[in-house]
């Protein structure tokens, strides 16, 4: 039984961290219809900005709580910036041609992680944490990791800050309401590029939190160039089974998807040699709910 | 045809064109609306109204010049345009249905000091209803809800598209009396399928008839029946 | 599109020829082009000599047998590149998942020739068979769906293909590291170093004959019905075509070119891996190599394509050579990565160039390319 629930700590953990990258793709879609492909590099390069200040703190900072919150402060930047970055230059040149801008991302994905391989090569580096980070915690006979613990955490403050922020604050209830209806936000006098660039760099943020935190808990500190890109596939596969544009969506489908992978990689997987059987089943899934629920789970009617 | 845009017109279209998905829909508009008052565009369907209104504020990309409040905002982006002080109120009222009647009127903010109490005065329901999700107004309330965003702020030049469309008798009252009440204030251009309101609020008509304007006179014109159904094809509905 | 424009296309009576930009000359002249590039293409084999430095093989003269392979390789390319833009140029469907069928082509081959030691012929058939049933199937039921959810689900798909192939069921696939495809079975003439060049012809006809076949479909009545349901499926629809049944023929003669090239991939290197062959990575090299030749015109994708897959292996050639690393970092880290430079080029072009190639010869001819309205979006962008 509490194999069980050691599984399931990491099921939600996983959950978690898609859900991190989910949101911010989600929400883009949803106010400017653009698959954002850059969040793949945008995971990485919050990663690599972590790693950046982490090496750069003096003598055991990084080890410690407080260094560790400037690392974690350093991903988060890092991300924003960057999609701050991609949405001024690159997406709103191309503002009215959804196509266009979804493969200038696609474009830019490629080109910066290229860069990121020519930089650091393949080759990891790792990202100096606090020595608790990557220890376990005994509950009821089981070893859990703490990593799931800070993931879980860092997923749940992530989704009650940005359900405050869209319920709460003006540009909130704009990208809200632009999901639904971009033109008569402008109707109303309202100039809704702003609402793209904050929106953008909202899901640049959590991207970068995301990668740091997929780097420190499920890879051991490592980070390498690809890591973004591993990652957004299941992303995505998230975001379109929860339903494009849906913030709950996404959470529920983050979970789901965390906890089925977790389930059939484990039970199923191990027993029968392939090791992949965990993936598989959450491609599946999505196969299966497009075809039922095109929308997603809980999407918006086309 | 058309009077000359001088002082003291709010709108002026001069040959707006404008297509939609390859149609064309618009084939050069040339129309005035004069300061003040209440102006009528009143034609069969499909004869081009609610495009003409979206492309003078640039929600369709058209070709043409478009004077505003004295100025020429052809090409303009929307916000920008509205920002000069003007409001729309679109036909099938386009509220936001996930949003609370108070978040759908919070959005409509443009600047300081925003006139909830006379809006709440013409609709009382909106400040019962506050914390409702638009999606379940009635129509009569969403259309209330829809011209009360364009009340908040003193605009001098208010663009409303059938707003008593599909609108049980009760509202149609209450919105022909809010409309009133606007005019006082703003020059408004009104798109209308219902003639009693139209002979009831508008000083001027307009005539659209395949995307050009073919008439334009006072509203007393609309009593000569000959000309209606000239213009119009039948008598005494527009 | 009006319904009239519509009937006018289908009927052949408005000129014909892809959407974008318009590149029509005298037709004579355009097949005269054609057929000097496949006549040069042919002799490439038998030029033995250098031409300073460019070659992106070890041996710098242009039959030797790495160029050789590198030319045979852009060529493999470009076939599934055209296949690709059948789907995604002309008939309007971005699918994510080509590289399953690609992968097929690879796997089924191999397991064939390698595992089973099957003879060549029937091997071949096995594949194409296990290639287009596949399509069906998968295309099928793809394609309930439209726009980005059938980009997500041909995604999955492709997906629980890679996943597939890196589990190494029984041994079959070789898993991470790979597989080297067994030799024994195959004709003498397609073994060897020495015979790289029967290799590259054999690619080369792959090119010529997918080419062909494109031709023929997108001239043909099902070429138009294509473009309408690019420009607008509902209007399609409205005319009385069940768009489903052109989509699907789409899907699968693309899939199925994709499954030979997959063919020729595997005999033309002798070796893959799932990282080369069935992974997302392909599917995006392929996307850029379309774009930056041009959507939907057939000579695009396969220039897009050879420019891409030569440029890739040259910069990795230059990369390897000692007087590169004496580079300044500044220099070499971008120009070390391929992928850098060809990613930059796709954004640039993107943004500048969105009809590919293409589009700026138009340009150059002085003619104004003609703007692509995009599906779903209104006459302002908006949706």
């Amino acid at each position: 039984m509490s194999t069980f629930l050691a599984i399931t700590l990491s099921g939600l953990a996983l959950g978690a961290v898609y859900f991190l990258v989910a949101a911010g793709l989600s929400l883009i879609y949803g106010l400017m219809d653009v698959l954002n492909f850059a969040h793949g590099v945008f995971l990485t390069l919050g990663g690599y900005a972590g790693w950046a200040m982490a090496t750069r703190l003096p003598g055991a900072l990084p080890r410690t709580a407080a260094g560790f919150l400037l690392t974690t402060a350093a991903a988060i930047l890092g991300g924003a910036l960057v999609a701050a970055a991609t949405e001024l230059l690159l997406i709103r040149p191309l503002y009215g041609r959804p196509v266009a801008q979804i493969l200038v991302t696609i474009g830019l994905d490629l080109a910066l992680t290229g860069l990121l391989l020519g930089a650091f090569g393949s080759d990891s580096r790792a990202i100096p944490v606090p020595a608790w980070l990557t220890g376990v915690t005994v509950l009821g006979g089981e070893r859990a990791p703490n990593g799931d613990f800070v993931a879980l955490g860092g997923g749940l403050l992530v989704l009650a800050a940005l359900t405050w922020f869209l319920r709460r604050t003006r540009y909130g209830i704009i990208i809200r309401a632009g999901a639904e209806n971009r033109a008569m936000v402008r109707a109303l006098g309202i100039d809704v590029g702003r609402a793209f660039t904050v929106v953008f760099t909202i899901g640049g943020a959590t991207a970068g939190l995301a990668g740091l935190l997929n780097s420190v808990v499920f890879n051991s500190a490592l980070i390498d160039p690809t890591q973004g890109d591993q990652l957004l596939i299941f992303a995505f596969i998230v975001v379109v089974i929860g339903g494009l544009g849906s913030l709950a969506g996404s959470a529920v489908a983050a979970l789901l998807v965390g906890l089925v992978q977790v389930y059939v990689g484990f039970y199923a997987g191990s027993g029968s040699g392939l090791a992949q059987l965990g993936n598989v089943s959450v491609v599946l899934v999505l196969a299966v709910v497009l075809l039922i629920r095109p929308r997603g789970l809980l999407g918006a009617t086309a | 045809m058309t009077r000359p845009a001088g002082p003291g017109v709010a709108l002026g279209l001069t040959g707006l064109r404008a297509s939609i998905g390859g149609s064309r829909i618009l084939h050069g508009v040339d129309l005035t609306v004069p300061e003040g008052g209440v102006t009528a565009l009143i034609g069969r369907n499909g004869a081009g109204k609610t495009s003409t209104l979206r492309a003078a504020i640039g929600l369709l990309p058209a070709t043409g010049t478009v004077r505003m409040l004295g100025a020429d905002v052809s090409g303009w982006p929307t916000h920008r345009i509205i920002r000069r002080g003007v409001g729309y109120v679109p036909e099938d009222r386009e509220v936001f249905a996930g949003l609370t009647v108070r978040e759908n009127l919070r959005l409509a903010e443009t600047g300081g000091d925003p006139r909830y109490a006379e809006v709440y005065r013409l609709f009382p329901e909106l400040r019962e209803r506050a914390g409702q999700r638009a999606g379940t107004l009635s129509g009569g309330q969403q259309q209330m809800l829809a011209i009360g965003r364009v009340l908040l702020h003193g605009k001098q030049l208010l663009l409303i598209d059938e707003p008593t469309k599909g609108l049980a008798p009760r509202y149609v009252t209450e919105v022909v009396r809010a409309l009133e009440r606007a005019a006082e204030a703003a020059t408004i251009l009104l798109v209308e399928q219902n003639v009693h309101v139209v002979r009831r609020l508008a000083r001027q008509v307009v005539v659209l008839d395949r995307g050009q304007a073919v008439y334009a006179g006072d509203v007393a014109d609309l009593d000569d029946a000959g000309l209606v159904r000239r213009l119009l094809g039948v008598s005494g509905a527009a | 599109m009006t319904g009239a424009r519509v009937l006018a296309r289908l009927s052949g009576r408005a000129p014909a020829g892809p959407a974008g930009p318009d590149l029509a000359g005298p037709r004579w002249a355009g097949r005269a082009v054609l057929a000097a590039g496949v006549a040069v293409l042919a002799l490439i084999p038998l030029a033995s000599f250098s031409l300073g430095g460019i070659l992106p093989g070890a041996v710098d003269v242009v039959n030797s047998a790495g160029t050789l392979q590198v030319l045979g390789l852009c060529l493999v390319f470009a076939g599934v590149a055209l296949g690709f833009d059948l789907l995604f140029g002309f008939t309007g469907l971005l699918s994510f998942g080509q590289v399953l069928y690609f992968a097929t082509g690879v796997y089924v081959l191999d397991i064939a020739l390698s595992d089973w030691h099957w003879p060549v012929l029937p091997a071949v058939a096995l594949t194409a068979a296990v290639g287009g049933a596949l399509a069906v199937v998968l295309g099928a039921v793809s394609l309930r769906v439209r726009g980005i959810a059938f980009a997500m689900v041909t995604l999955a798909f492709a997906q629980a293909g890679y996943y597939l192939v890196e589990d190494n069921p029984h041994g079959l696939t070789g898993g991470d590291t790979g597989l080297v495809l067994d030799t024994t079975r195959l004709p003498a003439a397609l073994v060897g170093v020495a015979n790289t060049r029967n290799l590259y012809w054999l690619a080369l006809a792959f090119l010529v004959v997918a080419y062909a076949l494109v031709w023929l479909a997108t001239e043909s009545v099902t070429g138009r019905v294509w473009l309408a349901i690019r420009e607008s499926e509902r209007r399609a629809e409205t005319l009385g075509l069940r768009p489903f049944r052109f989509k699907l023929a789409s899907f699968v003669l693309s899939s199925l070119i994709a499954t030979a090239g997959g063919m020729v991939y595997l005999l033309l290197v002798g070796t893959a891996a799932p990282d080369s062959v069935a992974s997302l990575t392909v599917t995006v090299s392929v996307l850029v190599m379309v774009v930056l030749g041009g959507v939907g015109t057939r000579w695009g994708a396969i220039l897009g394509a050879i420019v891409y897959v030569y440029l890739q292996q040259y910069l990795l050639k230059i990369a390897a050579e000692p007087s590169f690393a004496s580079l300044p970092a500044p220099l070499r880290v971008p120009l070390s990565q391929p992928q850098f430079l060809l990613g930059a080029l796709f954004v640039v072009f993107v943004l500048f160039a969105p009809g590919g190639i293409a589009e700026l010869a138009a340009r150059a001819r002085g003619r104004v390319a003609r703007p692509r309205r995009e599906e779903g979006t209104g006459a302002d962008g908006e949706r």
